[in-house]
């Protein structure tokens, strides 16, 4: 149990997979421009990684290990990921149309999200057990929403506040993400 | 010949992926802490881009537009497997420093984008000279970042120490925040060259005018 709490934390604060490892910024940046639409797509991020790592490390373990096939495990994963968002978003629309208004028009987008794809490479390379691989996915993702909201937020403080000449537009985004960065650079200390 | 230069210019700087298209950004701030990876990277990425384009161009008559996507993402697939195992065969430190980002070249923007708004359209000779615009753009890009970071972080480049030895290194710059500040700065300074070129190319056709006048 410490050993899944411990892989949690380190995956959701002192490694976070935006601020501390530069994934997902695509998204980071483009989808922060409020911070209701952040938490939507903070939560379709969170819903497709944990089902993508329940998915691939099956399929990776079960599948290619013994077939000898790891060389294709990059062109498998981003199939079955891709397949995997296309079913989710058609058996919501079906059966969970409340769901699906509040979360479809993210779920196309997330395909391509490089930290779904990464978590599940890593999850292999780690070495994680299927348990511990669930723990990360968790973690991570979190650990996206966290960043997401707290870039929203500082965004809708920025509308109103004078922000120098040279860094309007998006220089300031990337100065705000190096400064929440330092702030995180505290939590380094939090798990030994 | 002028239209295909001027195809493979506009990657480099005014359609630059990084600077000014926005896209393709994660491996371009994580993998720049040191020189020699930032051309590593750069160069495993244009290696994708060429040979995808290309592949997409000399198939884009017989590639049916439903399933054009899926297509496109095995072919990228293909040969950033090809890349990764190279890596990890041949510079196997390289592939270590860099990681999961090798494999997430799959999902890089730069390469989908390009194949989806230009190799799927144009013919062979354009599409080359646009990946390797593409390509050195990004390359250069993650070279100058990686040479800052690396000077001011660790007073070496590529290895080799440039600093005297009496220099402090600013381990800031190293550390993940370094990465979004320095990068922030290029854009900005992107930005502010991009305006100048357009401010001296609206004064040059007013001087054009009244001259004529």
């Amino acid at each position: 149990m410490m050993e899944l709490g411990k892989i949690f934390l380190l995956a959701l604060l002192t490694n976070n997979i935006v601020i501390m490892r530069f994934l997902a910024l695509c998204s980071y940046i483009g989808m922060t421009s409020d911070v209701g639409q952040s938490i939507g797509m903070g939560f379709a991020v969170t819903f497709v990684t944990v089902l993508a790592t329940a998915a691939t490390w099956p399929i990776y373990h079960y599948i290619l290990v013994p077939l000898n096939l790891t060389f294709l495990q990059i062109l498998i994963f981003i199939l079955v990921i891709a397949s995997l968002v296309q079913l989710v978003e058609f058996y919501l629309k079906k059966n969970v149309p409340g769901l699906y208004s509040a979360m479809g028009i993210y779920l196309p987008l997330i395909t391509t999200n490089c930290a779904i794809l990464a978590v599940t490479f890593e999850n292999i390379s780690f070495k994680y057990n299927f348990i511990q691989s669930i723990a990360y996915s968790v973690g991570v993702s979190l650990g996206y929403l966290l960043a997401m909201v707290l870039l929203a937020g500082i965004r809708e403080r920025m509308k109103t506040s004078p922000v120098p000449k040279f860094l309007q537009g998006t220089p300031i985004l990337f100065m705000a993400t190096a400064l929440i960065g330092i702030a995180f650079m505290g939590f380094s200390g939090l798990i030994k | 010949m002028k239209k295909l230069y001027s195809i493979f210019k506009q990657g480099i700087i005014f359609d630059n992926p990084l600077l000014m298209l926005m896209i393709g950004l994660c491996s371009a701030i994580a993998v720049t802490t040191n020189v020699s990876n930032g051309i590593g990277m750069g160069l495993a990425m244009t290696f994708v881009l060429l040979f995808s384009e290309i592949i997409i161009s000399l198939f884009r008559k017989l590639i049916p537009s439903m399933i054009r996507i899926p297509i496109f993402i095995i072919v990228i697939a293909a040969f950033t497997t090809m890349v990764d195992l190279v890596m990890k065969a041949y510079f196997p430190d390289l592939s270590k420093s860099m990681g999961v980002f090798i494999p997430l070249i799959v999902v890089n923007c730069i390469i989908m984008g390009r194949v989806e708004a230009f190799a799927s359209k144009q013919n062979l000779a354009s599409v080359i000279a646009d990946a390797l615009g593409m390509g050195l753009g990004y390359t250069w890009v993650l070279i100058a970042i990686a040479a800052v970071r690396e000077l001011l972080g660790n007073g070496t480049l590529a290895g080799i120490q440039i600093m005297p030895a009496s220099y402090q290194p600013i381990l800031f710059f190293i550390l993940p925040p370094g990465g979004f500040f320095v990068f922030s700065l290029f854009i900005s300074l992107n930005i502010w060259f991009k305006k100048r070129m357009e401010a001296s190319a609206r004064n040059r056709e007013l001087v054009a005018k009244k001259e004529a006048a």
